[in-house]
């Protein structure tokens, strides 16, 4: 049992409304950079957006053509599994239901890929029915590289770390294949309403 | 977000592995780059650490907390000796 | 512990006395973990800024302003209050008298902390190993163990030299920039001499330090790094 530091209380923490704050979840205002490895910065006539794999046929948008396709603005909470939660983040993106649009396929998971090597992989029900987005907005401003600019998938019901920064696509898969984390013990699918951080829980 | 080095992750090495590693040497299987654990670039603020090939950025090492244990993934190497 | 040392505006030494605790060699670290009564954990590691040979446990913290952790320990530590602390840990980046010299040193800003230990077991082991000092902060304000190191340099023949990166005092005569390989080529000696390097501080600096001494000829096993950095 580790004994308490007298006074200490951590990063300065916000009061919020409860019902909004998840099981273990502390709510900061601060918007922390977490990250796998290097900021990656592919430049943007070099850019693509794929979807790829259990598809009739693969879709690429280059970044204008993503840049042309319809953007939304969401207001969501975001929840990290290292215990911070950010309430009222506002993201300007392309829902991945426009993305998805047309698309014909058999599959039931997805892997999300990005630059770097990192991936991470959700049920395909999971990033439509509009509950996931390419980000490439935060806060009236273009999504700064170390926050995943240009482009990151935003799965907001789920833990942070499924929404992969730098995303260049989604495969499409028949099978559910465990991204970086989850292939080392973080939960498969990551509600934070479920407290679900690690495999088992 | 600058990498640190071996160093950063050299109490959880000890935690993982009851000894000091951050002496050891390995070779990245990727490129065949060589280099002490402590040469690594590492980073810390995510879900887990990760230490990195320098030459390369092939990911060397994964660390993990999982419930009270620590998961450790060294399979970026091709070969790593204790110092 | 035992006592809080003000050493600059934004740094402060925390001086303890570890019960059970069996020494350290110059360059280790300790990792501090601190527990929130609601059980909210927070950990992070600092350089032992003491040597082995003093009489107390030494950690000199630099305040972040966004840290999480240093501003506990430089604002609302008190005397008496005890710390969670794992270590020594390290066996990379750390010098003992045996391996030698000639011993260069390259600080930037706190990573200037394990360099005092190194320099401090020097002097108290009456080492014969030729030392160099280079410090880079950003005005004399900022340089940590101000008296200690120049009086390391005026009576004890260690070159120590500062190199003030963003305000120098009136009359100042040492070096005005951030490091270079025109500046580490001269405070270091040639790479036939192969020093033994231990350079420290935050991950650009410790960068463009190694890849100055690396050009100038320096065996790279020969230069050791530390980065610092906010985790």
């Amino acid at each position: 049992m580790a004994f308490i530091s007298r006074g200490f209380r951590g990063r300065r923490r916000e009061d919020a409304d409860p019902s909004r704050v998840p099981p273990g979840q502390y709510v900061t205002s601060d918007f922390p950079v977490l990250s796998a490895g290097p900021t990656p910065h592919t430049p943007l006539d070099r850019w693509d957006f794929r979807i790829v794999g259990e598809v009739d046929e693969p879709r690429t948008w280059t970044w204008d053509e993503f840049q042309a396709a319809p953007h939304e603005t969401v207001t969501v909470d975001i929840h990290c599994v290292t215990k911070w939660s950010k309430l009222d983040t506002t993201w300007t993106g392309v829902s991945v239901d426009t993305l998805l649009d047309g698309v014909a396929t058999t599959a039931g998971y997805v892997l999300a890929f990005s630059d770097g090597g990192y991936t991470t992989n959700l049920p395909l029900a999971d990033v439509t029915g509009g509950k996931a987005w390419i980000a490439d907005g935060y806060a009236g401003e273009p999504l700064d590289p170390e926050h995943g600019g240009p482009a990151r998938l935003l799965v907001p019901h789920l833990y942070f770390w499924k929404s992969a920064k730098w995303v260049r696509g989604l495969e499409l898969r028949r099978d559910d294949q465990p991204g970086f984390w989850e292939g080392y013990g973080y939960h498969n699918y990551g509600d934070p309403w479920k407290e679900q951080r690690y495999a088992g829980d | 977000m600058d990498a640190l080095d071996g160093n950063a992750i050299a109490g959880q090495l000890v935690v993982a592995f009851g000894h000091e590693m951050t002496t050891a040497s390995g070779v990245c299987g990727r490129c065949g780059g060589q280099a002490l654990l402590a040469e690594t670039n590492v980073y810390l603020r995510a879900p887990g650490s990760v230490a990195r090939c320098r030459a390369c950025d092939n990911v060397l090492v994964v660390m993990v907390e999982v419930r009270g244990y620590t998961v450790v993934d060294l399979t970026g190497f091709s070969a790593l000796e204790p110092a | 512990m035992v006592e809080l040392v003000e050493q600059t505006r934004q740094t402060k030494s925390i001086v303890l006395d570890p019960p059970d605790w069996t020494g350290h060699r110059a360059g280790q670290h300790v990792d501090v973990r601190l527990t929130a009564d609601d059980g909210y954990q927070a950990q992070r590691s600092y350089s032992i800024a003491s040597a082995p040979e003093d009489q107390h446990l030494e950690l000199t913290v630099e305040r972040l302003d966004d840290g999480e952790v240093s501003p506990y320990l430089v604002d609302e530590l008190r005397p008496g209050d005890q710390l969670e602390l794992r270590g020594p840990i390290g066996g990379y980046f750390v010098w003992e008298r045996s391996l030698g010299g000639p011993l260069l040193l390259i600080g930037g800003g706190s990573g200037i902390v394990p360099l005092r230990a190194m320099l401090r077991h020097h002097l108290a082991t009456a080492s014969d190993v030729p030392v160099r000092m280079l410090y880079s902060a950003r005005s004399l304000d900022d340089v940590i163990y101000r008296e200690e190191l120049m009086q390391a340099g005026a009576e004890h023949g260690i070159d120590v030299r500062f190199t003030l990166t963003r305000k120098q005092p009136a009359g100042w005569d040492g070096y005005a920039r951030r490091i270079d390989r025109d500046l580490i080529g001269e405070v270091s000696w040639p790479a036939g001499e192969r020093p033994l390097v231990y350079v420290c501080g935050p991950t650009p600096f410790v960068e463009t330090a190694a890849e100055a001494l690396v050009g100038l000829g320096h065996e790279p096993g020969r230069v050791r790094t530390e980065r610092f950095g906010p985790t």
